[in-house]
């Protein structure tokens, strides 16, 4: 292979890194319990809200960031970050499209993503989270018909206040790790959704997080619950300008299914990588945790990373109720000098839960990609089983798989499988493709798509496309 | 439609095509018999575009250029196509959709529009039907778990999707039954027309019994020793290439 003329290809920009001009309402940098307090202000919020925020804060002060995993970065100094930034709008929430800042609604559209109802996205809901505030929520009154709350967090906190105590932080408590915390004490926004009992959520939800000012740090939550026999499937999208300094990112997702409800929680992730040479780009510290509560609860994780300059996240099942079913399918690709470590945890907790892991890390450039998992049977978990699949594939010499599966077992009824392979992209293959006329991106995007395809499928269809696309952009040339 | 001139091939600087001579017409039916390891292979990915495999001396001309400078892509768009000896596999990507690409990719380049999911879908049927093989081979991935006669009869039918002007088949019956043989054959006669010409490597004479070749040539160390009509493979057949004589003559070129 041409290095020279492969590496030319490499250096494709960031589609999404523009920057929008608008008026925002930021807070002085660094943190302080007064920065707590006047976040929960801002948002009008009751006082339990401020309390558990104040509690984590707290909390968090007492901790000292992870160093387990295989991420490298220069330490962030968290005095240098603004704690919130949102557009200047006239109240806290939007109350309709109709009060949402044109240029607003121009950015979202340059992004592909309409928020006008009647948009190309017919049939999916979309909450706009931008910077640290939900910008807009479309379809909600529809949905509201059946009883379905689709909100921005900070609503919920007001207007669902029962649901909100009743939930928040009983999936990732307050204190549960370093970047957990910092959230917990900070989040501005994020989305709640709620379905009720014996309720299938007829459209896909969807928020799309979109980081715009400079220096912020951004802190969604998002909460889903659904209640018995419902059924909801979600999806996240993200973007960020193209900036020179790095950017925090600390998400918190908890999802509570009770008995015989259905979540699925699919992520495209394309945050902004930072340059060819490593400088910028997103950090992204993500705690994602769903708990299926009830018999026969089901959880699904989906997720295709291709952004951010770092990514430490770990979507995890808490399969407490009998017969409950955890599944993460994840497609992780590193290029240029990305880092990603992420994986997944399984804990089977109920008697016949099951569990399904597919992991599939592309690495190119001098991207390194780590798939860290646990699956933990505990000794109740009579008839549990888990089967996990993670194959590797490197693109160039310099890229670096790594798998590091941890397995727990205290039943020993439990049948637990892992299967791992790791390939590089074949010279033969590519071949073998170019002689029946493709060129070798498109030969490169055939395999690759091939080697995701059990990812894939696992999108709603419009999104399997588009993480197609996407990872064909994020691969341009990338063989080596 | 393509002329080889003295050619020389190196792998790895290791000289494995010693000086062939080779003209083909269109319309015409070429067989390459010969040896394990006479170069058969090298000869076909060197005319496909194989990296690596680099001409140290002599021509090679197709249509009115020479090909040493165009990639295997530019190669395949301009009508060449080689049959794999060892068809390779690309786990995950169905077979449909790997020919749909590929043949849309030709079209793009021909200028011609591209066939969409339904005007594919009947196009390749037919093909299917012509070469009697099953529909399910459509959704399958591309070659993975197929069995050595299932791999070349896909190659088959990417030939007669893809329609080349120039098709080389390297040792396509090689270890084929009867049924996959007949498969080949179809394709083979199906594709034969006076402005297309079809190179055929194969070890045996037995494929010749279903494709007449016009000219029969045999490759041995790097060099074509002999040439002749059909006859010639049935001679090789009754007596075998120790017939040839090779190792005594391997140093000078044969004359025919
Ligand atoms: N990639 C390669 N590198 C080095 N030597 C090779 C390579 N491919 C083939 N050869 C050698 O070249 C010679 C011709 O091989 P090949 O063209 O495959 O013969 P055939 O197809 O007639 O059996 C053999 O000696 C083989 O070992
Ligand atoms: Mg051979």
């Amino acid at each position: 292979m041409d290095n020279l003329e492969l590496q030319r290809h490499l250096d494709t920009e960031y589609r999404w890194g523009f920057v929008t001009d608008i008026e925002q309402d930021t807070l002085p940098m660094g943190l302080d319990e007064d920065v707590v307090r006047l976040i929960s202000a801002k948002k009008g919020e009751p006082a339990f809200m401020l309390d558990w925020r104040l509690k984590a804060y707290r909390h968090w002060l007492t901790m000292t960031e992870p160093t387990w995993s295989s991420v490298r970065y220069p330490a962030i100094d968290y005095q240098t970050l603004h704690y919130y930034s949102a557009p200047k709008t006239r109240d806290s929430g939007p109350k309709s499209l109709a009060e949402v800042d044109p240029e607003l609604l121009r950015t979202y559209e340059k992004l592909g993503i309409p928020l006008a109802e009647r948009g190309a996205l017919a049939g999916v809901a979309v909450d706009a989270v931008f910077d640290s505030v939900s910008v807009a929520t479309t379809f909600k009154d529809k949905l509201e018909q059946l009883g379905i709350l689709f909100c921005p967090f900070s609503e919920a906190v007001i207007k669902y206040p029962e649901l909100v105590q009743q939930y928040l932080g009983s999936v990732v408590p307050y204190t549960d790790n370093f970047f957990a915390s910092l959230n917990s004490a900070v989040f501005s926004d994020g989305s709640f959704v709620y379905v009720p009992k014996g309720v299938r959520c007829p459209m896909e939800l969807s928020t799309y997080f979109r980081i715009n000012a400079r220096n912020t740090g951004q802190f969604e939550r998002t909460l889903i619950i659904a209640d018995e026999g419902g059924y909801v499937s979600y999806l996240e999208g993200c973007t960020a300008p193209t900036r020179d300094e790095n950017q925090l990112h600390a998400a918190v997702v908890e999802l509570v299914a009770l008995q015989d409800a259905r979540i699925k929680y699919s992520t495209v992730q394309n945050w902004y990588p930072g340059d060819a040479e490593g400088r910028g780009g997103i950090y992204n510290f993500v705690t994602k945790r769903g708990d299926c509560r009830g018999e026969r609860a089901h959880i699904s994780w989906t997720q295709v990373e291709t952004g951010s300059a770092i990514t430490w996240k770990y979507p995890s099942c808490i399969l407490r109720g009998d017969h409950s079913v955890g599944e993460f399918y994840s497609v992780a690709l590193t290029n240029h000098h990305q880092q990603a470590d992420t994986g997944t945890k399984m804990i089977h907790i109920g008697r016949d839960t099951r569990s399904t892991i597919v992991s599939k890390g592309i690495a190119a450039g001098y991207g390194s990609n780590a798939y860290r998992g646990l699956v933990k049977v505990l000794a109740t978990a009579e008839g549990a089983r888990n089967h996990t699949q993670c194959d590797s594939l490197l693109m160039s010499p310099t890229s670096a798989a790594h798998t590091f599966p941890y397995i727990e077992v205290r039943n020993p009824g439990a049948i637990v499988e892992h299967e791992a392979t790791t390939s590089r992209i074949g010279e033969d293959q590519l071949f073998y493709l170019q002689s029946r006329g493709l060129d070798e991106e498109e030969a490169v995007n055939l395999i690759v798509n091939g080697f995701c395809k059990e990812v894939f499928k696992e999108l709603p269809m419009e999104f399997a496309v588009e993480a197609q696309k996407l990872l064909a952009v994020s691969l341009e040339g990338a063989v080596g | 439609m393509l002329e080889i001139k003295d050619l020389h091939v190196s792998v790895d600087d290791k000289a494995i095509l010693k000086g062939i001579d080779l003209t083909v017409k269109p319309g015409e039916i070429h067989a390459i018999m010969g040896p394990n390891g006479s170069g058969k292979s090298t000869l076909a990915q060197v005319l496909a575009g194989r990296e690596g495999y680099r001409v140290t001396q002599g021509s090679l001309r197709y249509l009115d250029s020479d090909l040493p400078p165009f990639s295997p892509e530019a190669r395949a768009r301009a009508g060449i196509f080689l049959a794999f000896q060892y068809p390779i596999e690309i786990p995950g990507v169905a077979n449909a959709q790997f020919l749909r690409s590929a043949l849309n990719s030709q079209r793009g380049y021909r200028g011609e529009p591209e066939l969409d999911a339904f005007d594919f879908l009947e196009f390749v049927k037919g093909r299917l039907a012509m070469l009697e093989i099953d529909d399910s081979f459509l959704y399958r991935s591309l070659n993975e778990g197929f069995s050595g006669g299932e791999k070349k009869r896909n190659e088959i039918l990417q030939m007669a999707v893809l329609e080349p002007r120039l098709a080389i088949l390297d040792e396509t019956d090689s270890g084929l039954d009867i049924d996959a043989l007949k498969v080949v054959a179809r394709g083979v006669n199906a594709l034969r027309a006076p402005d297309r010409a079809i190179i055929l490597v194969t070890h045996y004479q037995r494929l010749l019994e279903y494709i007449v070749p016009d000219r029969v040539h045999v490759l041995a160390e790097g060099r074509i020793v002999r040439s002749g009509d059909r006859d010639l493979a049935l001679e090789l057949e009754a007596k075998g290439y120790g017939w040839l004589n090779l190792r005594n003559n391997c140093e000078e070129p044969f004359i025919p």
